[in-house]
């Protein structure tokens, strides 16, 4: 690890002037993703503010639905007793992530700025464009089985690691950010952006802003939903494809559709388009496909993930049957049912 | 130097935190880049602890910070100044009075009752790790106690005698 200096931050305020004094400035909470990147020399920061005594660790009820404190970690926030009744597909995306003590460190404002796990953005000996811009993209007929089908760029095909998020992008959350500039609110469709010619920048958020709370609406989609998360192995790995659906049904038609992509794109992946289509059809298993179809239509696989698309089409429709179903995958007995 | 402020604080300085570390307080003055892993380990001699991967996907380095579970590798020492640290060395103290005359926490003796290990490298994480999955109480069934240990990789394969051994403590306590 690099050598560093240390805040110790008591205030919002606090941590945001400490940002703004430093050169290359890392705020740090849980430190599951950044003393990983420090330990390979990824992430090289000058200043480390450490903000975990900051009061941003309630779970609070706000405008019908909660707001979620920056700091609360993912397993306080999946046990949550409100999470758990009223947004179990946000409960079962982040048990679906990591490991218990990871989730027991992890926190919430952390999860969504984790870095892409791309190989060679962690290895210093390679050439990355996310990593040091203008290098390259060796990802781009490389080793890119893990990589994205949709929204890539030229520059950059990696992909956004995080469970947790794909199921904020279904719920349509709210992210508060605080910073030089004061607060201000963004939507979580725009909190993270695709690589463009720009791969560096996962997000949106300006340097020195820090996120505050994410806040949930009232929706929760809590009686038809599925986090559906394959992988490599069943516990313990991140997703190479993962939908988070959620619906409201009028009867036996769809009335509301939310369906995000995990493991497939630079962000979680949305399809408008295919919520539109879904919406006022029977929830059935033909206008599911339907609306597969038309989500991967959109994809460009890689010269080694070609298996995403098919994968993604089926996981899609099984996810879509779980969610109208009324039965969620199971995060402990694995079977996909 | 101890911190009071949000002033920072340079990268050649050394600075002190108080940990109670199985019971035991202790002021220690760490550089801000080491591990609680390395802290444990190298500087006070809390072996117990392994290294298996050093970063997070192993869960041999793991520990009870204020009774939660957590991977010791992937902690900066000097972000924990204040709290309570239990390491497999101190699993038996923290019975207390729950401990067998050999001193042993009852899941450790569940573990030597269903020979629940091969080489031992990833004991002590298994062990750790258990305690704070019952401290936690979300598993009850086998396939709950498999996905709440799922972050604890044992090499040698002695996961279906773990289960046994931590499923037996859990029923116990049930009783
Ligand atoms: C072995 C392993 C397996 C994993 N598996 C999964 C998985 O399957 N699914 C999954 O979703 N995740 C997985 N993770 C990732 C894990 O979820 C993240 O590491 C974690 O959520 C990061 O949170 P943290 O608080 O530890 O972040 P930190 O490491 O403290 O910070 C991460 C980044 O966020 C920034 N940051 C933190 N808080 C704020 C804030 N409030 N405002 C602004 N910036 C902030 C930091 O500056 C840093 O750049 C895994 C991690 C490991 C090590
Ligand atoms: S995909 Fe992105 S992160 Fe990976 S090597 Fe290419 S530029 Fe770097
Ligand atoms: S050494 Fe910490 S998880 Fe492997
Ligand atoms: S007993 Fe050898 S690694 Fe688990």
């Amino acid at each position: 690890m690099n050598r560093f200096d240390y805040v110790r931050a008591g205030t919002v305020a606090e941590a945001v002037q400490a940002y703004g004094t430093a050169d290359r400035a890392r705020f740090i909470a849980g430190g599951t993703n950044l003393v990983d990147l420090m330990k390979y020399d990824v992430e090289r920061p000058g200043r480390l503010i450490d903000i975990t005594r900051l009061p941003l660790d309630a779970i609070e009820d706000h405008a019908g639905g909660l707001r979620i404190g920056a700091l609360v970690t993912n397993a306080a926030l999946a046990y949550d007793a409100r999470v758990g009744e009223r947004y179990s597909l946000l409960r079962d995306a982040i048990l679906a992530g990591a490991s218990a003590q990871l989730r027991n460190a992890a926190s919430t404002g952390g999860n969504l700025l984790q870095r892409t796990r791309c190989y060679y953005f962690y290895d210093t000996a390679t050439p990355c464009n996310k990593r040091e811009p203008g290098t390259g993209c060796p990802a781009i007929g490389g080793l890119n089985r893990i990589h994205a089908i949709f929204g890539a760029s030229e520059a950059c095909i990696a992909t956004h690691p995080s469970d947790m998020c794909v199921a904020l992008a279904a719920l349509e959350a709210t992210v508060r950010v605080s910073g030089p500039a004061g607060e201000r609110m963004i939507a979580f469709a725009d909190f993270h952006r695709l690589p463009g010619s720009t791969p560096e920048k996962d997000t949106n958020l300006e340097p020195g802003e820090i996120v505050v709370s994410v806040d949930l609406p009232e929706t929760g989609y809590a009686r038809n939903y599925t986090y559906l998360k394959l992988r490599d192995r069943l516990s313990y790995a991140f997703a190479l494809v993962s939908v988070a659906a959620g619906l409201e049904l009028d009867g036996d038609r769809v009335k509301t559709a939310r369906l995000a992509l995990g493991g497939v794109a630079h962000k979680p992946w949305r399809n408008r388009e295919a919520e539109a289509l879904l919406q006022g059809k029977p929830a059935t298993r033909e206008t599911f496909q339907a609306a597969a179809d038309l989500v991967v239509a959109e994809a460009k696989p890689q010269s080694e993930n070609g298996f995403k698309v098919e994968l993604a089409r089926r996981a899609i429709v099984r996810g879509l049957e779980q969610a109208a179903a009324g039965t969620p995958q199971s995060i402990t007995d694995k079977r996909i049912q | 130097m101890r911190l009071e402020s949000a002033s920072p604080v340079a990268a050649d300085a050394k600075i002190g935190i108080r940990l109670t570390i199985n019971g035991e307080v202790r002021d220690i003055q760490v550089a801000p880049w080491t591990t609680l892993l390395d802290l444990l380990r190298e500087r006070l001699d809390l072996t117990g602890t392994k290294k298996g991967c050093d970063h997070g996907q192993c869960g041999a380095c793991t520990v009870l910070v204020d009774g939660t579970r957590v991977n010791a590798c992937l902690i900066l020492a000097v972000m924990k100044d204040g709290a309570e640290i239990t390491t497999v060395e101190g699993l038996g103290g923290l019975a207390n009075g729950g401990a067998g005359s050999n001193g042993l926490h009852p899941i450790q003796a569940a573990f030597v009752e269903h020979d629940a290990f091969q080489c031992g490298y990833c004991t002590p994480g298994q062990l750790c790790s258990s305690v704070g999955m019952l401290n936690e109480g979300h598993a009850r069934t086998r396939d709950e106690i498999r996905e709440a240990m799922s972050g604890n990789l044992c090499r040698c394969g002695a996961y279906t005698n773990i289960v046994d051994a931590i499923e037996d403590v859990l029923q116990g306590e049930a009783r």
